[in-house]
């Protein structure tokens, strides 16, 4: 799909699943492996892969029979393995202030929230939104909630939150309608840190509660 | 050692260069200059790469204090720019003597002015690039926009001081436009041909949310929004998302790498620029062109940046 005149969008389906996903995360990586010349930037999401390219060099045509030959090559090619990645989260009061609301709407106890958000581990669909939120899924089934009606306009950096079947973090003070379990003292995102963000596409996370004072720790360092 | 000192900073001035293309999987977006194609001519007219870094005023402008001179152009749209009390040109390369002091005023046209300055501005460079971004405080000067009391470091040049200008006939044709030609959106189908046809006949005007990651848009709201439920993919710069309430937001150089709304357009890449000059509340409306015509104005805009700088 030409999704402008410089961009192309490569499409595996019209439905969010781990398979499709692995689809975009081969590509992306293959891609990063032996860049095209003239692509100057990949956008994964769930189930496709926006690939932006200089119209100066490269054409539509061109790049498409270019991603013809990766799309094979993705299939047989070795690549690293996902990570695992385990992210403290200290629940409710001031660092999850939607905690007891979405507890009352599924008729639990907070605890049974954070029970069943720490219950499995996520995929890592992709980081979009703004730098280093990854959208991860999919949430138990008890725990599917819709987005809040008004978003806030700003949510503390480290907020932990789901929306619908996804949970993420948020790593910036940025405008959010997602509804906020608790916090996190880890950096999602950093500067100074090599591959920047903490997880990347296909990685599983995995949320285990803490105390304040545990929080309070690791947020000293 | 030459600075810059910033003796007021205006509305919102931030360093600015051509952006940081190549992050999206960590969903940093693109960034840089929202009118590439002026600051990619202010940096010909001081002698410096297209990609150096520049200043980037919005609406109005400040006072920049050269203690040790330097080579300047004035690029973008035109705010009341006095050196002395005597009125500085832009589009021409300026050498400022010790001291002098550069007034920016408030804009004569367009949202965005571009101060080049020879050696380019010298900030650490975040992933490559030197631009602002402000959502999420990386990059630029501090990660913000300037205040009152920075000093910038102006880089080093070779280069010395030429007479430079940029020629009016290629600038005419380079001019910000207010019809913006799009191409279409991958989910242009997903509008009835009536939402369709009253998005391109339709005067929209740019609402007060309009800033470096995206413009909203008002007017009348587009019949027979789409039902089907869209899943987040990729945003391409200048895309037109078509929000539930029916109105149009473009999307912006800082922008959500992805998001999921219907894109009914795509603002063509050489009228990209003329995004970056629109103010709140100017009238603007949309175009419909094909993917070859899109080429074809790149190539044509494109030859005349090349060709536009010239002595004299």
């Amino acid at each position: 799909m030409w999704a402008s005149d410089a961009s192309l969008l490569v499409s595996f389906g019209e439905a969010i699943s781990a398979v499709a996903n692995e689809r975009v995360r081969r590509l992306l990586r293959v891609l990063e492996a032996k860049p095209i010349g003239g692509v100057r930037n990949l956008h994964p999401a769930y189930c496709s892969l926006l690939m932006v390219f200089d119209a100066l060099r490269i054409s539509h045509a061109e790049l498409q029979e270019r991603v013809t030959e990766y799309l094979e090559r993705m299939e047989t090619e070795g690549l690293a393995e996902p990570r695992e990645v385990e992210i403290p989260v200290c629940y409710g009061g001031e660092f999850g202030p939607d905690l007891e609301d979405v507890a009352a709407l599924h008729e639990m106890t907070a605890g049974q929230v954070i029970e069943a958000h720490c219950s499995r581990s996520y995929r890592v669909y992709f980081l979009g939104f703004v730098p280093g939120f990854a959208y991860l899924g999919e949430l138990p089934r008890e725990l599917v909630t819709p987005r809040l009606g008004t978003p806030r306009k700003k949510v503390a950096p480290g907020s932990v939150a789901i929306a619908g079947h996804q949970t993420g973090v948020y790593p910036f003070a940025t405008p959010g309608g997602w509804r906020l379990l608790g916090r996190t003292p880890v950096r999602m995102f950093q500067a100074e840190r090599e591959g920047l963000s903490l997880v990347s596409i296909g990685d599983r996370v995995r949320f285990r509660p803490i105390s304040q004072e545990r929080f309070a720790e690791l947020e000293r360092g | 050692m030459k600075v810059i000192e910033v003796e007021s900073a205006g509305l919102l001035t931030t360093v600015q260069d051509l952006g940081r293309p190549g992050y999206g999987a960590m969903a940093v977006s693109a960034s840089g200059a929202a009118d590439a194609v002026s600051l990619r001519i202010g940096n010909r007219l001081v002698g410096n790469r297209e990609s150096a870094a520049a200043l980037e005023m919005t609406l109005l402008g400040g006072a920049f204090r050269f203690p040790h001179g330097g080579v300047v152009a004035l690029t973008g749209s035109e705010f009341e720019a006095k050196v002395d009390g005597e009125a500085i040109e832009p589009w021409r390369a300026r050498q400022m003597r010790p001291g002098e002091v550069l007034r920016m005023g408030p804009t004569r046209s367009g949202a965005r002015s571009y101060l080049c300055v020879q050696g380019g501005i010298a900030v650490k460079p975040f992933l490559g690039s030197a631009s602002t971004h402000l959502l999420t405080g990386l990059g630029g000067y501090a990660g913000r926009a300037l205040r009152k009391g920075d000093l910038l470091r102006i880089g080093e040049s070779d280069e010395s001081f030429r007479k430079r200008k940029a020629a009016r006939a290629a600038l005419e044709k380079l001019a910000p436009r207010k019809t913006l030609r799009v191409t279409p959106g991958p989910q242009k189908e997903w509008f009835s041909a009536a939402a369709q046809k009253q998005f391109l006949q339709s005067a929209y005007r740019v609402s007060e949310e309009a800033n470096r990651m995206g413009l909203r848009l008002e007017g009348a709201a587009l019949p027979d929004l789409p039902r089907a439920e869209m899943i987040t993919e990729g945003i391409p710069l200048g895309a037109v998302q078509i929000t539930a309430a029916g109105l149009p937001i473009i999307l912006f150089v800082e922008q959500q790498t992805t998001g999921g709304y219907a894109k009914i357009a795509n603002v063509i890449t050489a009228d990209l620029h003329s995004v970056g000059q629109l103010r709140p509340r100017d009238e603007i409306r949309f175009a419909a062109v094909d993917f070859e015509e899109a080429r074809r104005i790149l190539a044509e805009q494109e030859g005349l940046i090349e060709e536009c700088v010239v002595d004299g």
